[in-house]
């Protein structure tokens, strides 16, 4: 078998991987400004003001495609790519290897895999609502209500923990993400380095510490 | 020292290896690990049997031929050195030591411990020389380069390849051997002429040869008996990129 998903070479499969990984984690900060208004005291309006404009701005529906296709591409190469460097080590050490590495590198596929099943979860109990394949939950006003929708689920403990169990191993996964991925573009230079391993560990407790307060938040209230 | 040691033995290519116990008693703390497998291979030829086989040549650090995966981690417990220049002071006495051979399927078993490594002489064959007659001994300045260029392609240069890279990478990866020997090129003005085609043709030929793909663990940097650092492979992406973005393309 020849490393090649269509004859791509091993470095254009790396690239390709970091400009959506990076991609994907510009949308997380996205993402995350918005959910924190969910945390305003007006019962959700400024919340749903910004859910109704990413809902029916007609750039934001193009970048929603463009988005959709970056995490079907991002999961396939990174399942592509396990799979083939499982096989580049056909029989295995007996003794396993302890070298010091880069932390989280060594469970990106898992912790990826924790996040990919959150993310199936997460567009059972949004997306799918949104665009009317799933019904709207009892208690919603309608499918965009999506604070009554959160204020529900985070009301359940156990959908809590799952929540926060999954930003910890998004966390992980973005601690050498994001290093990795500067690393991978060339973006290196000695004079940085440091300041891109914080810079990778900061946005990942950042990531972590700001969905998780949402939950948090919403089961103290209730 | 008394030692237990567990050892992959591999009668050869195709045959089924397995580890073997062995133990060996009244090892110096001061011999090398080589010379201790010396003791145990002298112990096992008086007994008649076959001799662990493992690569070694110069035993001084600089040819790269040893090869030895040892505790979990290629060239043993410690850093910066290759296989024949670790001392059995950094084991304990009555220690188990596990001795295996690189793993990886560009890197087949010949037998025991010692594995074909001909897989990197075909990346170099691909790409990893400057095909420009030099005729007599240059003039040592008449190129002026930048000490920052001629330091980084020196310390490229270092690479002794032993594959430790490869055997410690969760992937076996070879990118930072290739990364090494681009860079060496890439940085100096001699290099610099065949820089987009060598990237090009060297990373093509190392896909080939079925190494995995590199996901930046550094576990390569750490292992590297000559400390190449993994700045080399970002390099190497940089030059990568240029090259298929706007370089000339491969013949
Ligand atoms: S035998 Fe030459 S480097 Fe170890």
């Amino acid at each position: 078998m020849s490393n090649s998903i269509v004859h791509y070479a091993s470095i254009t499969k790396k690239i390709t991987m970091s400009i959506i990984g990076l991609f994907l984690a510009i949308f997380l900060l996205i993402h995350l400004s918005i959910n924190l208004l969910l945390l305003s005291s007006d019962g959700g309006k400024s919340f749903a003001a910004a859910a109704d404009f990413m809902g029916t701005n007609i750039f934001i529906q193009i970048f929603e495609k463009v988005l959709f296709l970056a995490f079907i591409l991002h999961i396939l190469l990174g399942i592509f790519l396990w799979w083939y460097n499982q096989s580049a080590r056909p029989i295995k050490y007996v003794k396993p290897n302890v070298s010091t590495t880069s932390s989280g590198s060594k469970f990106m596929i898992h912790t990826g895999v924790i996040v990919f099943i959150f993310l199936i979860l997460h567009f059972l109990n949004f997306y799918l609502v949104k665009i009317g394949v799933v019904n709207v939950p009892e208690g919603a006003a309608s499918q965009h209500d999506f604070y009554t929708m959160a204020q529900m689920l985070f009301g359940n403990v156990f959908y809590s923990v799952v929540y926060i169990i999954s930003f910890i191993a998004l966390g992980i996964h973005l601690n050498h993400a994001i290093q990795s991925g500067f690393q991978s573009l060339g973006l290196e230079h000695s004079k940085y380095t440091n300041f891109i391993k914080g810079l990778s560990t900061v946005y990942a407790i950042l990531i972590v510490i700001g969905f998780s307060i949402i939950p948090i938040y919403f089961l103290i209230a209730a | 020292m008394d030692l237990t040691l567990k050892i992959w033995r591999q009668a050869n290519a195709q045959a089924k290896g397995k580890m073997v116990d062995y133990k060996v008693s009244n090892i110096s703390p001061d011999s090398s690990f080589f010379e201790m497998l010396d003791i145990l291979n002298q112990q096992i030829i008086e007994k008649g049997d076959d001799p662990v086989a493992f690569d070694h040549d110069c035993r001084e650090g600089i040819c790269g031929t040893c090869s030895l995966y040892i505790n979990g981690r290629p060239h043993g417990p410690e850093s910066g050195i290759t296989t024949c220049q670790l001392h059995m002071r950094r084991f304990k006495d009555g220690d188990t030591i596990f001795v295996e051979p690189w793993r990886a399927k560009a890197f087949p078993i010949i037998k025991d411990l010692i594995v074909n490594r001909g897989a990197f002489d075909e990346i170099i064959q691909a790409g990893g020389y400057v095909s420009i007659g030099t005729g007599g001994t240059p003039d040592a300045n008449a190129i002026p380069i930048p000490k920052y260029d001629s330091d980084k392609a020196m310390d490229a240069a270092a690479c002794i390849g032993c594959g430790a890279c490869v055997a410690t990478c969760k992937n076996a990866s070879a990118m930072l051997f290739v990364a090494a020997k681009v860079s060496q090129f890439a940085y100096l003005p001699q290099g610099k002429v065949e820089a987009k085609r060598r990237v090009q043709a060297m990373v093509a030929k190392m896909d080939e040869l079925g190494f995995g793909n590199c996901s930046n663990t550094y576990a390569c940097e750490q292992e590297c008996p000559k400390e190449i650092s993994v700045s080399n492979i970002a390099k190497m992406n940089r030059e990568f990129l240029s090259a298929k973005l706007c370089g000339q393309t491969q013949e």
